[in-house]
């Protein structure tokens, strides 16, 4: 097991892995910018190193300063958490070359699925269905041809990306050539990598991901499904297990369907599997997410699992086997919401100092959050104040449980979406299905 | 002919400036675009017009409410 681990994020995702690391009697490393100095919980840490200014370039982003701080701390692992380095191969490189064992799965499948258009690849080899598309475009491509292969609606999307990030939907073919060369010069923009590739867009799927935890031995199980059809910008803001109005047999399948492909292609850690349902009912790949997830509470409270602990512990060389009991059942329902300093209607962003910054608490409610009454949201980080997650015997208590949750919750000094969540929760469409990635359009704008 | 302020409406930094001065622009056009918590905000024209000045540079930190470009309308 690991002695000292350096966790390299901030915020909620600080927070939970450095109570992780406390239960798990690890000595913890927390890393600030100057923007956290003094965030409350940086106090869980054993440790604190400031590791540069504001913005995440010269700080969460600075992958010299965040290794040489695990360096000179003395820290034999690393957990990244989400966002910021996570998913950068090179830097999960450099941590093991240096010593210090990277908390998540090998560089070579960060590497394999960071590149979206290699992912789709990876995930046929393995038997999981994808929709039709087409490898990276080159410059002199016949996208006349290939687009007609695929059929409209068509997705160009960069192979670097992600997080909904630089995707252009193009309808016809006399769209096609210009659509191409600008998603192809956002993609270099964003990402610094000009390759793209073309998928089947599906209009309103639904968004249904599967768990994986995977260890050093070939062992990986999975841990059922989420929902996350409940999207703005296309990025989630509320998430829920089980998936409702799905039938169980059909979606444990599916789940053992990944499971299998993953083991098979020896895949060795955390991940989620994101996949799209049309209105079909058919589900094809969207991308997979070599990391924790934000929205992983859900399935934890469902299942009863502690998912960080358990990627710490595949990480140090554990076995499955050791970590999880021979049979996971799920319990109940969980639903998350994702309240964000935005405004309720536009999703414009919202900085400012927290006057006021307080949530209720009671059975079966879990609060996630890095901030605090008094501290300021910057600019600098995304928009994420708290995870408000509620864990009840069915959907529908747990959906009265966060309505009445979010109604005790006072937050001043931002705008917050929290009208937003409570608008979404409570219509009839949520409630009683089926809903899409179209519902917060048809309900908030 | 009137002069019209383009206000940001969050705060943020500059990320990048769509439009120079003395470039007619049509309402709704993209002047200026703010980073704000990893997102994009534009700032648009509210009509049409032709841009007087740019009052920002690119990675210039913005409030909210600051007027960032003047359009004569």
């Amino acid at each position: 097991m690991f002695n000292k681990v350096l966790v390299a994020n901030r915020g909620a995702v600080a927070a939970r892995v450095l109570r992780c690391l406390n239960d798990m009697n690890i000595a913890s490393v927390a890393v600030y910018s100057d923007a956290d100095a003094g965030a409350p919980y940086l106090a869980l840490a054993s440790e604190t190193v400031r590791i540069g200014e504001g913005p995440a370039q010269r700080s969460y982003l600075d992958q010299d300063a965040i290794l040489s701080a695990a360096r000179t701390a003395g820290a034999d692992g690393l957990h990244p958490g989400y966002g910021f380095l996570s998913e950068n191969a090179g830097f999960a490189q450099k941590a093991c070359e240096a010593g210090i064992g990277f908390i998540g799965p090998s560089p070579r499948w960060i590497e394999a699925m960071g590149h979206k258009a290699r992912a789709r690849e990876l995930a046929e080899q393995g038997g999981l269905p994808v929709c039709r598309g087409s490898g990276v475009l080159d410059a002199g491509a016949d996208l006349a041809h290939i687009a007609r292969g695929i059929g409209f609606p068509i997705m160009v999307k960069p192979a670097g990306g992600g997080g909904g990030i630089g995707m252009l939907p193009v309808r016809n073919e006399a769209e096609l050539a210009a659509t191409v060369d600008k998603a192809r010069s956002l993609a270099m923009r964003g990402f610094a990598n000009g390759d793209i590739y073309l998928e089947r867009l599906l209009e309103r799927p639904r968004h249904i991901e599967f768990q994986v935890l995977g260890d050093r031995h070939g062992g990986l199980r999975h841990f059922f499904e989420r929902d996350c059809s409940v999207q703005r910008r296309n990025q989630k803001i509320i998430e829920e297990s089980p998936a409702p109005f799905l039938p169980r047999p059909m979606l444990a399948g599916l789940a053992d369907r990944v499971a299998t492909s993953l083991r098979m292609l020896g895949y060795d850690n955390i991940g989620t599997v994101e996949m799209l349902m049309g209105a079909d009912g058919t589900f094809t790949f969207l991308e997979m997410n070599t990391r924790l997830q934000v929205e992983h509470g859900v399935t934890e409270e469902v299942y009863g699992i502690d998912l960080v602990a358990g990627q710490i512990r595949c990480a140090a060389g554990e076995t499955l086997h050791a970590i999880l009991p021979e049979t996971i059942a799920g319990r109940g329902h969980a639903i998350e919401a994702r309240i964000c300093a935005e405004d309720p209607v536009k999703f414009f962003p919202s900085t400012g100092c927290l006057k006021t910054f307080r949530f209720p608490s009671g059975p079966g409610l879990r609060v996630e959050t890095g901030y605090g009454e008094g501290r300021t949201v910057t600019p600098f980080y995304d928009s994420l104040l708290a995870k408000m997650i509620v864990h009840a015997p069915t959907r529908a208590a747990a959906i009265a449980g966060l309505i009445a949750a979010l109604e005790d919750t006072a937050i001043e000094g931002v705008k917050t979406n929290i009208a937003a969540i409570l608008r979404l929760l409570r219509s009839p469409s949520f409630q009683n299905g089926p809903f899409d990635t179209g519902l917060v359009a048809d309900t908030i704008n | 002919m009137a002069r019209l302020e383009a206000k940001s409406e969050v705060s943020g930094s500059v990320w990048k400036i769509e439009v120079t001065a003395g470039q007619s622009v049509a309402e709704g056009d993209v002047l200026i675009l703010i980073e704000s918590m990893k997102m994009e905000i534009p700032v648009v024209a509210e009509a049409a017009g032709t841009v007087a000045s740019i009052l920002v540079a690119e990675s210039d930190p913005i409030v909210e409410g600051q007027t960032v470009a003047i359009l004569d309308t």
